[in-house]
């Protein structure tokens, strides 16, 4: 008996609707369809009136959330895409994210957004839109990388009276298992140590996590540990955990899937290289995608995005300094 | 083609329950304008109000109209840039108003937004964001909501925009969604010809705004916005439409904005002409002239009811005047209500 980071995904939002009446979700294709990528798969069956098709209107479905949170639902948000959010950022950013600060009224609404690439999804199915939200006060941002923080941190952010950005990640859908949803261990905001090290860091999330242990695995056979941090919510970012970190190894690889300029990697180096650049031994590395749109063949994709092996070379390049 | 229908009142509509809806509006309006005229009047003396001041003048009747059909505290209300007489109308005190504009602690918005972007969500009254046509789809959420927890009933919601504001995406999108599930919601549309500076010939190319009430699934009329009296008849038709199952109901009032954009804009790309036409009757004109036409009020009344207007607002603006701006030190800058997520508080 095994769990895909799928049907974590899944399990959480049948446990989100059989604990609170308050919740229902409403999405794209989301009911008797169960989704595009079937996150939703019998829930309408299991809890009818409570899981809703919406009309392909990505702002209305936001600004929707946000009218019902105020009357106290929770709703979770299905973006068939995190890429078609763009549509609906406004209500996001001016909306949901605006409205605690204005009024005193808290905004409890999640959106799930599909993150990431997966071979063959070319520009517009593939983004991660973690850094554009994560820029705007009043969102949280949560990132999970496994199959407990699937399961766990959407959980949480359904029961976060702010909204949240849930960025699951695609390619984690069908690659990602586990035996069994450990314990629920720590909350949003908490990084953790995804594998300890002591010759240099690399500061992730979400899909990379995996990327990175891989190539920590590649180094050893070189000599080197690697202590992998895996961020778990990009906003709010635990600094405290990478400051550790980097005082325990002395080199940072800030390591995102996400185009380069500004984002979370150069989040991550600012805060070390501003309150922790004494603990530093060699400039800090950032690896990201490449700064083009995302591309359709698998060849190109590949060489797109940070794999096992570019990272292998980054840590080598940190390491030689 | 099948054009969707004109309201105007007739005298057989003119019930008692009528005339004294129709006075109770007309003191609304009267409030709004002597409200936005006293703000109007301390933004150009400057120094008083932070930000613009944005006034409804020629918009009262159309406005306070709907929010007099409307419920508070039962029904939502998500008004618009112009809403000051429907504000009052459904039951928003000026003092919210005046310590918005003057941005004290004690306002509702507690000096974090100001002028017209204010509100209280948890009694009905949403706080509008400058990003036109996105309220529409909050309202329909909030009766979404209601209607899942089976606390709907017979309330209903609301929402206004103006002619420029129905060429956003937001607009199609709430709206149509609205329409899928058939919520009560009224969806008022000042078409007060200018969007700022923006002519209708460059807002849209359909001939009628209400036009669009089909393309929807919806009813929509339209309505001279002039006219307190049939204003007053269409959206209480609406309203009763909506309140028995109708779902979305459409109202179009034709006007001309009687003031700039904000008090910082002289309208000088309004044309004579247009300034002349039908459309640019003063809404409050015509509706005193119709209440003293019909021996609803005579001009003791109006004065009297002025002199107490004019008190009321005057008295509450000394009394904010007096009341305390924020203070940064008191500001625990929290943009999320879960304290422990809060970045961003270092000292640098």
């Amino acid at each position: 008996m095994s769990i895909t980071y799928l049907e974590a995904i899944r399990e959480a939002q049948y446990e989100a609707l059989r604990n609170d009446p308050a919740v229902f979700l409403y999405g794209q294709d989301i009911a008797t369809f169960g989704g595009a990528f079937k996150a939703t798969k019998n829930l309408s069956k299991e809890f009818p009136n409570r899981v809703f098709d919406a009309p392909i209107s990505e702002d209305a479905m936001v600004g929707m959330a946000v009218g019902a949170a105020v009357e106290g639902a929770r709703p979770i948000i299905e973006m068939q895409f995190a890429d078609f959010s763009s549509v609906g950022f406004n209500q996001i950013v001016n909306q949901a994210a605006t409205l605690y600060w204005r009024t005193n009224v808290p905004c409890p609404i999640t959106i799930r957004m599909p993150s990431g690439g997966t071979a063959g999804s070319g520009p517009f199915h593939s983004q991660s839109m973690e850094a554009i939200y994560a820029h705007y006060p009043g969102l949280v941002i949560v990132t999970p990388a496994t199959v407990e923080d699937a399961y766990w941190m959407l959980l949480d952010s359904v029961q976060l009276n702010d909204p949240v950005i849930y960025c699951e990640h695609k390619f984690l859908y069908y690659h990602l298992k586990a035996d069994q949803i450990g314990d629920h261990e720590l909350p949003i905001g908490k990084a953790r140590i995804a594998r300890p090290g002591r010759h240099a860091t690399i500061v992730t999330y979400s899909a990379m996590v995996h990327e990175a242990l891989r190539a920590a695995e590649e180094l050893q056979l070189d000599g080197y540990s690697i202590e992998v941090v895996d961020l778990r919510s990009v906003k709010p970012m635990d600094t405290d955990t990478i400051l550790a970190s980097v005082a325990r190894t002395g080199r940072l690889l800030a390591l995102g899937e996400a185009f380069p300029w500004g984002g979370v990697t150069a989040e991550i180096i600012a805060r070390v290289t501003t309150e922790g650049f004494h603990l530093l031994d060699a400039p800090p590395m950032r690896l990201n995608s490449k700064d083009t749109p995302i591309p359709y063949h698998p060849n190109l994709w590949k060489s797109h995005r940070p794999t096992t092996s570019t990272i292998a070379g980054a840590l080598r390049r940190l390491l030689r300094y | 083609m099948a054009l969707a229908p004109s309201i105007n009142c007739a005298e057989t509509d003119l019930t008692a329950d009528f005339r004294d809806q129709f006075l109770l509006t007309y003191q609304h309006m009267l409030l709004a304008r002597v409200l936005e005229e006293k703000l109007g009047s301390l933004y150009r003396a400057g120094g008083r109000i932070v930000g613009g001041v944005y006034i409804g003048k020629g918009q009262e009747a159309f406005s306070a109209a709907l929010g007099v059909q409307l419920r508070k505290g039962s029904d939502i209300y998500g008004p618009l840039i112009r809403d000051q007489a429907g504000r009052i109308a459904y039951g928003e005190p000026i003092l919210d108003c005046v310590r918005t504009y003057l941005g004290t602690i004690t306002g509702p918005m507690r000096g974090r937004d100001g002028n017209i972007h204010r509100g209280r969500p948890k009694e009905g009254l949403l706080a509008m964001i400058s990003h036109l046509g996105s309220l529409l789809s909050v309202v329909a959420g909030g009766l979404f909501a209601r209607r899942q927890a089976g606390t709907l009933g017979d309330s209903i919601g609301a929402t206004s925009i103006g002619d420029g504001g129905t060429s956003t995406g937001a607009f199609h999108e709430g709206l149509n969604m609205a329409a899928v599930e058939k919520l009560p919601i009224i969806v008022s549309i000042a078409n007060n010809q200018y969007a700022y500076s923006t002519p209708n010939t460059r807002q849209y190319a359909c001939e009628n705004l209400v036009d669009r009430a089909a393309g929807y699934g919806i009813e929509g009329v339209s309505v001279d916005a002039t006219d307190l009296a049939s204003c007053l008849k269409a959206f209480r038709a609406a309203v009763a439409r909506a309140r028995s199952g109708g779902g979305p109901q459409m109202i179009v009032g034709t006007l001309l904005r009687l003031a700039g954009h904000g008090e910082h804009d002289d309208a000088s790309y309004i044309p004579d002409k247009a300034r002349q036409g039908t459309s640019a009757r003063d809404c409050l004109a015509v509706a005193e002239k119709f209440a003293l036409d019909h021996g609803w009020m005579n001009s003791t009344d109006l004065r009297e009811l002025n002199e107490e207007v004019r008190l009321n607002v005057d008295q509450t603006i000394s009394k904010v005047s007096n009341e305390p701006a924020p203070d940064p030190f008191k500001e625990n800058w929290q943009a999320l209500s879960s304290a422990d997520l809060v970045e961003g508080q270092h000292e640098a």
